[in-house]
């Protein structure tokens, strides 16, 4: 048999021999290709992500199922998770960004759970590369045009532009939903003697294989395999978000699973797997768009706004009739029963038969050799004498605010309804992202963010940076850290650099998880990010979620207040590797980012948020990208209040003021509550730099800008 | 007062705008799904909520402007009851003629939402009457085809009759080009009929009805429809 | 038998056709110098079963007032061939 025709490895092909006993025929070779694949199968990461933490005192449900889902006290859960839709977004940025909204909003109604907000972590190649702008224009109006129409608010995200994404943009999606910790539908309940139902839109040829189409390089070719692209209908979502919600509400159904990657096939042998009954499909049975498509189609299609339901045959007729409502297809497509066979019947004659747990669990995992870069040290030797302090420090702060990754992002937000089911107190344009919970004191305090730079210059660094930054950014507002999802996007795996990389993000981002107590409870791994002219940074995205226990508690970001002290609480000698200072300059290569201190981290979360319980500060900001300066530039622009600062340290002043990376917040103190601030502070580094006064920002010996002017550059409303 | 709030397939305001007017007011709030044919028995104001019924496909609006439930809606408005549209529910409004003109897509062409002033230049009708003369609020838009267009010559009836209740405005209450978020005629974000009992806006009041999601000027769009009953007003127009 | 009916929907002339004007926009910093005007609209196909020509263009025109056009900003053209 010609596996390789399929994609399949000789190691795959035996496998799957050795397993069924036979040779598998065409249809099946078909669908463990695809179930195969590295995007369905995680083969070359599985072992990789046992690194995470993934259980803790607030984990309801941990990875592996459709999302994660968090405990947020008396009953109610928030299911969370993120998932990449790279290479759709990038041969069809509207269709793959908006199908890659709906499906991970799909992940979290198939939990049971109703979808509260979405936040899109975007990654466009330079500005001026000639396909940016229309790739970056089509992935935000699809991002928004699904999200808005469905009715789940985008309230936050990370946008970041550099080369390395040229032609290889990234579009990570977040969803967050609630559920009562007693209705969270399981993919683990099914029984036999139960009916598998198809609810949702008709079965077409679209998506065909796609999952197998994310697990290859981007090439040109890519663009003549656009059939392949699904194509969304926010409209078919928003009446499957509210079919399955009223399905539930009324207790119809047993088990449900989205169909996203390898569609049909994908989800009811997960279900079958997971439950540990067999299951019998009759794929003549599957309401159909195209009539001439043939069994591996259906088993592959990955048409949208579809959702697999195990139902009781009793309660079927009022199925029915819930679909009947919301005008939508429901049918009848196979049995559960007692076998440990996962069975495909085309008019009544088997055309596919496998053990039900072969396919999601089945695939040899593939290991590839791993190598630390030759240069990796070299680049981080940088001589800081030759870089000289800018000669004019205004134009150096202002170039820097103007830096496309740094600069406001209003022209996307605002084409995201951040508002709709008005539960949004902190919207987009900000560090972090607030919703209140209907009916409670307490608020979800949603972060998503990344570190690409530093992830290049020293993965391991990098990657505990990267999770160390959404954390700082909870724990300066005052929440308590549930857990986080993540989205792996790198580069092929092939490459032994390459697959080093890999292993060092993951031990650095799971080393912070651990030292900060924050389980991974959900996410996705994207290889394969390259196209012939280069590959991608490590990027590892992260959304992490905390609970703050009420607004009385929570400390936003500019809010200076006249007559405030300004402190800076952490160490002063922070890096610029990595840096947007240095980038800015040229300096890819340059200096090595901060090594993380568990120790220092968890010190800083722990102050951190006791300064927001106990009302320490009028305003708070972790700093991030730009540092310092762009912390006070930021705060100032938003509070519409300058400030006079100087630094009595003997660190160099660009240091200071651009460095990234380690445990640091900018506070704004009312001088009644500096003592108690102090208190919350003492045995930590800590700086009083200056007061808020005036209309103008200086900081002796670097800038001093009229705030006007720096509202002009960084607006939020 | 009891109110009657219309689902259409692809409302998405209709839980939101339930929540303000209960919460707000604490009267009953009765969802209503398209299919029905009539309205709840005493229902005193209806609203058309916002959303993309039906995909936004073809028009905004204008499948939901067929829905059965419309012949009942339509009736109500007729004879004076009071009817409100957000967003898609002003689209609504137009598309089955309840209230003159149409909305385009926004002069950007691209989705839009922010906070936005508004200046409330009618401060006589059920829906307005407890903001003071020209009182600049602030509700938030959310849309994409939110240009309130009309020929001029009816553009020049409405405002005659003084039809317009919302304008976008500056924060200090200018009617200018940089106010308008999406290029309307006159700067127009509200129409009330000529019947003084329906009203139509792009602007979203229930997304302002509570502190914590960062404004109160929608509770006054609410006291002031609480207002007009408490006052004697029947819904049956002014 | 069945028609094929193509309905083409413009705005009416004195309605502000902001795609048409984008689009204009960029065929000209495209190049395309000689580009006078564009004007966008939609294009919908019907089939509908009908016993002649007249009679489905009679019931395409019902649609059209029904639904598919609005009067207010909207004129549109019919073409009626047998399918």
């Amino acid at each position: 048999m010609d596996f390789k025709r399929y994609g399949l490895r000789k190691e795959e092909y035996e496998a799957a021999v050795s397993a069924l006993g036979r040779e598998p025929n065409e249809c099946e070779l078909r669908i463990l290709a695809v179930m195969w694949s590295e995007h369905c199968s995680y083969k070359s990461t599985k072992h990789l992500l046992r690194h995470f933490p993934s259980t803790g005192e607030k984990v309801v449900l941990g990875p592996g199922e459709n999302a994660g889902i968090v405990d947020l006290g008396d009953n109610l859960g928030a299911a969370f998770k993120a998932e990449s839709h790279n290479h759709p977004s990038a041969v069809a940025p509207y269709q793959g960004a908006a199908t890659g909204v709906g499906g991970i909003i799909r992940d979290i109604l198939a939990l049971g759970a109703r979808p509260v907000a979405s936040m899109d972590g975007l990654f466009f190649g330079s500005p001026d590369h000639p396909v940016t702008a229309s790739l970056s224009s089509g992935i935000v109006a699809g991002v928004g045009g699904y999200g808005n129409a469905v009715g789940v608010p985008t309230v936050g995200g990370k946008t970041v532009y550099d080369e390395c994404y040229n032609e290889n943009p990234l579009l990570n999606a977040f969803c967050i939903g609630l559920v009562p910790l007693d209705e969270i539908v399981s993919s683990k309940t099914a029984r036999p003697g139960q009916l598998v139902v198809l609810l949702g839109s008709k079965t077409g040829r679209d998506g065909i294989a796609g999952a197998a189409f994310a697990s290859v390089l981007l090439s040109d070719d890519s663009k003549a395999n656009k059939p392949s692209i699904q194509i969304g209908d926010p409209f078919a979502e928003k009446l499957l978000i509210e079919a399955c919600l009223e399905l539930q509400s009324k207790k119809l159904i047993v088990s449900m699973q989205d169909m996203g990657a390898a569609g049909i096939t994908s989800s009811s042998s997960e279900v079958a797997a997971k439950s540990g009954v067999g299951m019998i499909l009759h794929f003549d049975r599957v309401p159909l768009r195209a009539a001439d498509m043939e069994p591996w189609e259906i088993a592959l299609s990955e048409s949208q706004e579809r959702m697999l339901l195990i139902v009781d045959p009793l309660h079927l007729g009022e199925v029915q009739a819930v679909a009947e409502k919301w005008e939508l297809d429901c049918a009848v497509i196979g049995e559960t029963n007692e076998e440990d066979s996962y069975t495909i019947l085309w008019h009544g004659t088997e055309v596919a038969s496998f053990p039900a747990a072969l396919l999601g669990d089945g695939c040899p995992p593939r290991r590839w050799p791993s190598k630390k870069p030759e240069d990796l040290e070299k680049n981080w030797h940088f001589d800081m004498d030759s870089l000289p302090l800018p000669k004019d420090w205004n134009a150096a702060l202002l170039a820097l605010l103007e830096t496309p990754s740094l600069a406001p992002k209003e022209w996307i937000y605002r084409q995201y309804d951040s508002m709709v089911q008005t539960n949004t107190v902190t919207g987009p344009g900000h560090p972090l992202s607030v919703l209140r919970i209907r009916g409670r004191d307490s608020l979800l305090a949603l972060v998503l963010d990344a570190d690409p730079w530093k992830c290049a210059l020293d993965p391991h660094r990098g990657g505990a940076e990267t999770v160390a930054r959404t954390i700082r950014t909870l724990s300066v507002a005052g929440a308590d850290v549930l857990g986080l999802t993540d989205c792996l996007n790198f580069p092929s795996p092939e490459v032994p650099e390459q697959y080093w990389a890999l292993e060092e993000c993951i031990r650095g981002m799971a080393e912070c998880c651990e030292a900060l107590n924050c389980p991974v409870v959900s996410g996705n791994v994207s290889l394969y990010n390259e196209t012939p002219s280069g590959a991608i940074c490590p990027t590892p995205v992260v959304g992490t979620v905390g609970l703050i226990p009420s607004l009385e508690v929570y400390l936003p970001s500019g809010r200076w207040k006249e007559g405030d002290r300004l402190f800076l609480a952490g160490p002063c000698n922070s890096s610029l590797g990595g840096s947007q200072y240095l980038l800015s300059l040229g300096h890819r290569q340059a200096e090595r980012p901060l090594m993380f201190s568990p120790e220092g981290e968890a010190d800083f979360a722990e102050r951190a948020r006791k300064t927001a319980r106990m009302k320490g500060a009028s305003s708070g900001r972790a700093l991030a990208g730009g540092g310092l300066a762009v912390a006070l530039a930021k705060d100032g622009a938003e509070s519409s209040r300058g400030a006079r600062i100087a630094l009595p340290v003997p660190t160099r002043h660009d240091v200071v003021l651009f460095g990234e990376g380690g445990p640091r917040a900018l506070y704004s103190v009312p001088v009644g509550k500096v003592p108690l601030f102090r208190t919350i502070w003492k045995g930590y580094p800590l700086l009083e730099i200056g007061r808020v006064e005036g209309d103008t920002l200086t900081v002796e010996g670097a800038f001093s800008l009229p705030i006007g002017e720096l509202t002009s550059r960084w607006r939020v409303r | 007062m009891k109110t009657a709030v219309v689902i259409f397939p692809g409302s998405n305001c209709d839980r939101d705008v339930i929540c303000a007017v209960r919460e707000t007011l604490g009267r009953e709030v009765i969802p209503l799904w398209h299919r029905e044919t009539a309205l709840p028995a005493g229902t005193d104001l209806v609203i058309l909520p916002g959303g993309f019924s039906f995909g936004d496909y073809l028009r905004s609006g204008a499948m939901a402007a067929r829905s059965p439930v419309m012949e009942a809606v339509v009736a109500h408005g007729k004879k004076g009851g009071l009817l409100l549209g957000i967003c898609n529910g002003f689209q609504v409004l137009t598309e089955s003629r309840l209230l003159p003109g149409a909305l385009l897509p926004n002069d950007s062409l691209v989705f839009h939402c922010s906070p936005c002033h508004l200046r409330v230049e009618r401060t006589d009708t059920p829906f307005t009457n407890s903001f003071t003369p020209r009182q600049i609020v602030q509700f938030p838009i959310a849309h994409g085809e939110g240009r309130y267009f009309l020929f001029p010559d009816e553009l020049r009836a409405l405002e005659d009759r003084l039809g317009v209740v919302f304008r976008y405005s500056t924060p200090s209450g200018e009617i200018s080009g940089e106010a308008n978020p999406n290029g309307s005629v006159n700067n127009i974000a509200g129409i009330i009929s000529e019947g003084g009992n329906i009203l139509g806006l792009m602007p979203h009041p229930e997304r302002v009805s509570e502190s914590i999601l960062g404004g109160e000027d929608g509770r006054i769009f609410w006291k002031s429809i609480l207002s007009f009953f408490e006052k004697g007003g029947k819904s049956n127009g002014l | 038998m069945t028609w094929r009916i193509e309905v083409f929907i413009q705005l009416k002339e004195g309605v502000l056709d902001t795609q048409g004007k984008a689009v204009e926009h960029s065929l000209v910093s495209l190049g395309h110098t000689g580009l006078k005007r564009v004007k966008v609209g939609k294009y919908i196909q019907l089939w509908v079963d009908a016993p002649s020509a007249d009679q489905a263009r009679a019931e395409a025109e019902k649609m059209c007032a029904d639904l598919l056009v609005n009067e207010i900003i909207e004129g549109y053209t019919l073409e009626v061939e047998a399918e």
